[in-house]
């Protein structure tokens, strides 16, 4: 074997085993990394109960209640199958609506209602113009919750129906 | 016809080519570039329908989103090159991997700094530790690695064997950074920053994004190129080509 060959087996052996790391990675990251919580996971009480979480979903159509206080909002963040309900005081991002997904950070209370410190917005992948947008009738849970596979479309199509 | 391919891989050989190379790629860049802008200001939607309802500022993406891809496609190449340099011993492979890295930490930072003014009014922060924008921190850190490793070493040869291992063993983050949002089960790899569509982009949003895709490519050609011949100069100083080049042939040093 000549000595380039053996730095290119060397070479070819190195980028092999970054591989097996990148894979081994991808997924432990997928089985442990908890960027939020769903309300599903929440009701089987798989969140942290001492410490600071995420809750990600799509805000309730017809749950967002401004409280009396003037800068207390409430409402509930479903993932089509269970919902939670949260209290958020402050300024909430541009894009927040109901039926639009979002991400609350903050502690869930002994009566059940999460207490977010902070409320981000998601918006899906879907770069279309308005009309466009309403012809088409794009499912606007997508990337949100479930938008892999059939399953996901077909709960989104009637989620935003 | 065969073309002998290492006769360019000699510094000599690829210095004059490099140097015609520059004006070219240049002004093709700043062309399409120019263009782009255009395009991205005056011939698209002013604002997004849907559940995406962003206003004008979602042309924040004619720049982000070329840049990230660049800043991924950079890295493939700069690894490729510190291969190649390992496995063929060629001088001028490390060389270019030396010249990318900047370019490729500056398309990083500027993916970064724009996601963060993207991110603040769209989803309300500048910054959250969501997986794609912590692993795209992570090449960041990888390019700056890079860098200050081959800095590091005053020996040029170990440091540019030093350094292509680290860039090989940061090729890790590259199917990182892709799975991070684009993960089968979305239920799995729950993000903050939305998938990636290419199909789900009007027209005019993606004739700009991927003419300045174009563009920033030829850009990266222009000062990698332009940055490889002073890291020629610098590293040839000794040889008698540069001194030729520098003073004019003398008749001690003719022949050389």
């Amino acid at each position: 074997m000549k000595a380039r060959q053996k730095r290119m087996l060397f070479v070819g052996v190195a980028i092999l085993g970054v591989g097996v790391a990148a894979s081994l990675a991808l997924s432990a990251l997928q089985s442990n990394i908890a960027y939020f919580f769903s309300p599903s996971q929440v009701h089987a009480g798989e969140h942290p109960t001492d410490a600071v979480f995420r809750v990600g979903g799509l805000v309730v159509e017809d749950t967002l209640a401004r409280q009396e206080d003037g800068l207390t909002v409430r409402f509930d963040v479903t993932d089509n199958a269970k919902t939670v309900p949260v209290s958020y005081t402050g300024i909430l991002p541009d894009l927040f609506g109901e039926g639009q997904g979002v991400v609350a950070k903050g502690r869930i209370g002994t009566d059940g209602v999460f207490y977010a410190d902070e409320v981000l917005a998601k918006h899906d992948e879907s770069y279309m113009p308005p009309e466009v947008q309403d012809t088409l009738q794009t499912a606007h849970v997508e990337g949100v919750i479930d938008a892999a596979g059939e399953a996901g479309d077909t709960a989104a199509r009637t989620l935003s129906q | 016809m065969t073309i002998n391919w290492f006769k360019y891989a000699s510094p000599a050989a690829f210095y004059p080519i490099a140097g015609r190379l520059v004006p070219v790629f240049s002004i093709a860049a700043l062309g399409l570039v120019l263009f782009s802008l255009y395009w991205g200001f005056f011939e698209t939607p002013e604002r997004l329908g849907g559940s995406n309802p962003q206003k004008e500022y979602y042309r924040i993406i004619f720049v982000h989103v070329p840049s990230a891809w660049m800043s991924m496609w950079l890295y493939l190449v700069l690894a490729a090159w510190s291969g190649i340099g390992l496995v063929f011993n060629t001088r001028l492979s490390f060389m270019m991997a030396n010249a990318i890295a900047p370019t490729g930490a500056i398309f990083t930072f500027i993916a970064l700094w724009t996601g963060a003014f993207w991110g603040r009014p769209s989803w309300g922060t500048y910054w959250d530790w969501d997986p794609r924008l912590t692993s795209e921190l992570i090449l960041f850190f990888m390019y700056i690695g890079f860098m200050a490793l081959h800095s590091a070493i005053d020996d040029s040869r170990r440091a540019d064997r030093a350094a292509a291992l680290l860039a090989i063993v940061g090729l890790v983050m590259l199917p990182v950074i892709y799975w991070s949002i684009n993960c089968p089960d979305p239920n799995n790899c729950a993000a903050l920053h939305q998938r990636s569509s290419l199909t789900q982009i009007e027209s005019n949003i993606l004739t700009a994004m991927l003419t300045m895709t174009l563009g920033f490519w030829l850009y990266s050609f222009a000062t990698a190129f332009a940055r490889l011949q002073g890291i020629i100069l610098t590293r040839e100083l000794e040889s008698a080509w540069v001194r030729d080049m520098v003073s004019g042939p003398t008749p001690a040093a003719s022949g050389g």
